[in-house]
Order: structure tokens, then C-alpha cells, then sequence
């Protein structure tokens, strides 16, 4: 290194730090890209589809008169859609969880399991869409439906309920597992009545934004076939005769907010665009919702349990 | 426990008999629920064979009528002409071309964020800009290709006067603007599990926290960051509704990103939005097409996994 004088050095050390100074400038404004994004975002949607919100929006069907559409079949088909879903990822997911986490061994089927999962993060959306329609269409006949729908997002989030049941299981101490173990509970009344209880919150969080995931995903739904004008309503889930449970609902063709957005964007009409930003509103209003719900409770269960 | 079981215990403990009964009974119970969750575990590989099985299984019909050699040098893609071409290049093209975008975008922007958070905010600061960031990759997709057709397309227009309506950039940098939360908070991870003392040893060598960052965190964190940047490209490659929306639904072998194209992803959504017979060829295609897009992550992941090993730092 070439010799330098004490006032050589000054200058040196003064350059590096206003090279410091301004790398906390750009990092300070880079961070503010995601909430500029957000502003844009909400403030365009709203701006050009704030109009169209109206009662009438909402228990409208699709019509091919922008002004008379609504979103009705969609919000009931993304309801439907999500009941199947949480039902079977949520006790899958969590079961799925708890083996890992408290009952696997290490060995190369844990390992296969772990680095599976991992790697399950990184599959494309759509390639589930695929696999959903030739296993679930084709191959098990489930038809273009509820049912199949639900199904295939579950498998889509099924990896992030496992990932989150695993992290707050871990986050239980091992005491409160002994503390069990020494009064003779089993391994299963252990993880039932002292683990999973203690873990619930952050599974519940987990759950939360996994499903918000699910209520957004579109490209999936539309390869398993899913239909972009419905006027018609699925079967009601309660009958007022005997048996008074239905599940003819979940053979019903459908489709799901974020297809009635994308059906109206691609359209060429400007009246259209209008109806896709108001269904862009309220499918914001619902992700954002379920994610800031989702932070709060983190916040919440964070501040509550001091081991 | 509830009341009704130690009852039961409390019964129990007094005839040795009935004792072994109920040891018995609660260890074939214990087994049960064992295989039960040991089964929902194993469905996570079931996901992964499902995926691979199905894909294979539905290409084959493709590729009994299309010659792998002509899928992957045949420069037309026109599966719903008459004159029939099956090379997938124009759709690679499109993949690449708009995931190149959003990564010029996201990997600068996503790193940078890293750092600032992990070096330079302080924990208040953190606890505002994380959430937003999360919320930012919680926005539905079909939202994003709203807000590339019609509100990034216009505002680059203003400076691109030729930028056609359906262009490969905007959905591009949407794409990348998508992407940052999923590149940084990752970085960010990788970088806060570099020991204290490595970094500590860098201030009193008296350096600043840029060049702390620089040439101390980021290549001890590099394996992180480099899993950073894998996910990021997964995410890009296989977006779709943004680019079904915003870049056009034309197969167009170009690298240029101010043109439209389809990608591979938006061809799977135009063909599944039409009423072709399952079994007919151009129907098979999307599976050929999926395959393809499957591959080029698992590439890439593997690549990813083969420089995370070279560069594991070990402390």
C-alpha cells in the first residue's frame, strides 16, 4: 500500500464517510419503494373504481352491461373456495408440523421430507394448476369445480402452514415438554394439551397469511378450468330439510374474485377497467386485512408469553 | 388433561388388570396417531411426485407428435394455426426477457434494503418498514398486471413515446417491484446471522458500515443471499397473471423488453381460458410448456445449491 500523509488520510477517511452517508440516503429511500408501490397502488384503484362500489355491486352477477355488473358469484365462489381449502391444509399442514417437528427421527426420510418442502417454495403457481388438472380433472374426475379448486390451492399452501407450524413449535421450550414427560403424559397428550396449545398463536398467524395468499392466487385456478362469467349461484350448503347439509355446492362450477378482476381488465372496453379496480379494491381491502390481522397477532402473542 | 381422565386413572390404578388394559390400549392409540401424522408429513413428497408425475405422464402424448429436437430449435411457436410450429423458444424468450427485467430491478433494490436494515435503521424503523414490505408480497398478482397495464404502461410512455401498450418492461419492473420483499428479506436474514464479532472486528479496524457491508457481511452471508436470489428468479419465472396482462398474448422471439410477447406462463393461461379438447395436441402443449418452466427453476435451484456449497461459510 502506497504511503500516505496524515492529511491524505483526512480527505480518505472524509470520502468514506460520505460514502456511508449517502449509502443511508439511497437505503433509507429504497425502503420506501414498497410503500410508494402500495400508495400508487390503492390510491389508482381507488380513484378509478371507487364509483362502482355499491350495494348493487355486490349482489350483481356478471353482465355483459359494465354498469349492471357485479361481483356476487365471485365473492361466494372465493368464500366456497377458501372454506375447502382451510379445511384440508390447516389439519394436514399442522399435522404435518407436529411429525416433523416432535416426532421424526433424523433420518433420510426427514432429511427427503425437509429439503422437499423447501423446495416446494420455489414451484411456480401455475405448475400446481397443472398437476391439479391432470390428477384432479382427468385422472379422479373431481370435474371443474369448488371442490377441486379448494384443493389445489391447499396443496399450493400447505408448505408455508407446514413451515409456520414448525416454527412455533419450536419455539415452545423444552421444559414445558419434561414438565409433562415427569407427571406421565404421553408424547401425545404432551404435543395436545402443552405444546400445540402454547404455539397456537403462531400457527393461527401462519394459517392467516397463507390463506391470504390463497385468496389472491388466480393463475392456478384458471388452469384447473375454472369459468369467467357465472350467473348462477352454487346449491346452499344448508338444507331446511334432513339431513340439512348439502354438498352439492362443491361439484358447482365457479369462479373467484381475482378471475371476475382479470376477466374485466383483459377486456377492451375503459367501463370494464372501472369494474376491475373496484374488484382490485375489495381484494386488497381483503388481503390487507387478513395480513395486518396476521401482524397484530404476532405482536399480540409476542408481547403476551413471557417464558 | 381433563377432569374425566384423571377420574379414569384414578379407577384404573386400583385392579393391576385393568392397569395393563388401559397401558395397552393408550400405546395403540399413541401409534395410531403417530402414523396419522407421519402420513400427512409424507403428503408434502406426494405433492412434489404428483407434480413430476403428472407433468411427464401428460407430455408424453405431447411429444409422441412433436420430436424434443423440434420443441427446442423450431423458432415459431404457433401451436393454434393451421400450420402448426412447436418451438418454444419465442416463449422462453418472453420468461427470460421479463424475469431479467424484474431482476435488474429487485436484486439492487432488494439488497440495498438488506443492508439498510440489517447495518444502518434502528429497531423502530425496522418495525415500520418490515411489515409494509410483507404487505407488499401479500398484494394479489392480478392486481400487479392492473397496475402495469394501466398505470406503469402510461407513466413509461410519457418518456418511451413508442412503447407499444402490451410491452415486456412494465410487466418486467412490476414483476421486480413484486419480487424485492422475498430478495431482501431473505438478504437480511442471512446477513443479521453473521456473528457480531466478525463485524465488530471490522469497526475496529476502524472501517464504516458501508464497507462493513460490503466487503465483510456480504461475503460471509453470501450463501444466504444467493438463496435470496434463487427464490427472487423462481418467483419471476413463474409469475403469471402480470405478464398474462400487461406483455401480450403473441409468442415473439426477441430480447427486446419494449416489445410484447407471451411467456411460457401466459401461454398456459391463454390456452387454458379456451375450449380445447383435453387430449388434442395444442391442449397437451401447456403441459409440455409447464414442464419446461419446471425445469428451468429446478436449473436454476440446483445452480443456486451447487454456489451456495462452494461459498458456505462455517462459524
Amino acid at each position: 500500500m502506497k504511503m500516505t500523509g496524515p492529511r491524505d488520510l483526512a480527505t480518505r477517511v472524509a470520502r468514506r464517510k460520505l460514502y456511508d452517508g449517502v449509502f443511508g440516503i439511497l437505503g433509507l429511500l429504497a425502503t420506501f419503494i414498497g410503500l410508494i408501490t402500495l400508495t400508487a397502488l390503492i390510491l389508482d384503484l381507488a380513484t378509478a373504481g371507487g364509483s362502482r362500489l355499491s350495494w348493487q355491486f355486490f349482489t350483481s352477477f356478471p353482465s355483459r352491461f359494465p354498469s349492471q355488473a357485479g361481483i356476487l358469484s365471485a365473492w361466494v365462489g372465493t368464500a366456497l373456495v377458501m372454506l375447502v381449502t382451510a379445511l384440508t391444509a390447516v389439519p394436514i399442514g399442522v399435522a404435518a408440523g407436529v411429525y416433523l417437528e416432535e416426532y421424526a427421527r433424523k433420518n433420510w426420510l426427514t432429511v427427503l421430507i425437509e429439503i422437499n418442502i423447501a423446495n416446494l417454495a420455489g414451484v411456480p403457481s401455475i405448475v400446481y394448476g397443472l398437476m391439479a388438472l391432470g390428477l384432479f380433472v382427468y385422472q379422479l374426475r373431481l370435474g371443474h369445480s369448488i371442490l377441486t379448486a379448494g384443493l389445489t390451492l391447499a396443496l399450493l399452501i400447505l408448505p408455508i402452514v407446514i413451515v409456520a407450524t414448525r416454527e412455533s413449535i419450536r419455539a415452545v421450550p423444552g421444559s414445558m415438554r419434561e414438565a409433562a414427560y415427569a407427571l406421565g403424559a404421553t408424547k401425545w397428550q404432551t404435543v395436545k394439551d402443552h405444546v400445540l396449545p402454547y404455539a397456537t398463536g403462531g400457527i393461527l398467524t401462519g394459517v392467516i397469511i397463507a390463506l391470504s395468499r390463497a385468496i389472491g392466487e388466480t393463475a392456478p385456478l384458471i388452469t384447473i378450468g375454472a369459468l369467467t362469467f357465472i350467473a348462477f349461484l352454487p346449491g346452499s350448503p344448508i338444507k331446511s330439510e334432513f339431513p340439512f347439509v348439502s354438498y352439492e355446492w362443491l361439484m358447482s362450477p365457479f369462479t373467484v374474485m381475482p378471475i371476475q378482476m382479470f376477466n374485466w381488465v383483459s377486456r377492451p372496453q375503459e367501463e370494464f377497467h372501472l369494474n376491475a379496480a373496484a374488484a382490485g379494491l375489495m381484494l386488497m381491502v381483503m388481503t390487507l386485512a387478513m395480513n395486518g390481522l396476521a401482524i397484530y397477532l404476532r405482536y399480540r402473542f409476542r408481547k403476551r408469553i413471557k417464558w | 388433561m381433563s377432569q374425566s381422565n384423571y377420574a379414569e386413572i384414578g379407577q384404573v390404578t386400583t385392579r393391576p388388570q385393568e392397569l395393563a388394559a388401559h397401558r395397552t390400549k393408550r400405546r395403540v392409540r399413541e401409534r395410531l396417531i403417530e402414523g396419522l401424522l407421519f402420513f400427512s408429513a409424507l403428503s408434502s413428497i406426494g405433492i412434489t411426485a404428483g407434480i413430476v408425475g403428472i407433468l411427464l405422464y401428460e407430455s408424453l402424448v405431447f411429444f409422441e407428435h412433436v420430436s424434443v429436437v423440434d420443441f427446442l430449435t423450431d423458432t415459431q411457436w404457433t401451436v393454434l394455426f393451421a400450420d402448426a410450429h412447436y418451438g418454444i423458444m419465442p416463449l422462453v424468450a418472453g420468461t427470460v426477457v421479463t424475469s431479467a427485467v424484474a431482476l435488474v430491478v429487485a436484486l439492487p433494490v432488494g439488497t440495498i434494503i438488506a443492508i439498510y436494515l440489517s447495518e444502518y435503521a434502528n429497531s423502530k424503523l425496522r418495525e415500520m418498514i418490515k411489515p409494509v414490505l410483507e404487505m407488499l408480497s401479500a398484494v394479489p398478482t392480478v392486481v400487479f398486471g392492473y397496475f402495469a397495464l394501466l398505470f406503469v404502461t402510461p407513466l413509461l410512455q410519457r418518456f418511451l413515446p413508442n412503447l407499444p401498450g402490451f410491452n415486456m418492461l412494465s410487466a418486467g419492473i412490476v414483476i421486480g417491484i413484486m419480487i424485492i420483499p422475498y430478495v431482501s428479506s431473505l438478504s437480511e436474514d442471512a446477513m443479521k446471522a453473521v456473528p457480531v464479532q466478525i463485524r465488530e472486528g471490522s469497526y475496529a479496524m476502524g472501517a464504516t458500515r458501508l464497507q462493513t457491508a460490503l466487503r465483510v457481511l456480504i461475503p460471509s452471508a453470501f450463501s444466504g443471499i444467493a438463496s435470496a436470489y434463487v427464490l427472487g428468479f423462481s418467483r419471476a419465472v413463474g409469475e403469471t397473471m402480470i405478464v398474462a396482462i400487461a406483455a401480450g398474448q403473441q409468442p415473439n422471439l426477441t430480447l427486446n423488453p419494449m416489445e410484447g410477447a407471451a411467456t411460457i406462463t401466459a401461454y398456459i393461461v391463454q390456452v387454458s381460458l379456451g375450449d380445447l379438447p383435453h387430449g388434442s395436441i395444442a391442449y397437451q402443449s401447456i403441459f409440455a410448456a409447464g414442464l419446461t418452466l419446471l425445469l428451468m427453476t429446478l436449473a436454476f435451484n440446483i445452480g443456486g445449491y451447487l454456489l451456495r456449497k462452494k461459498f458456505r461459510e462455517i462459524y
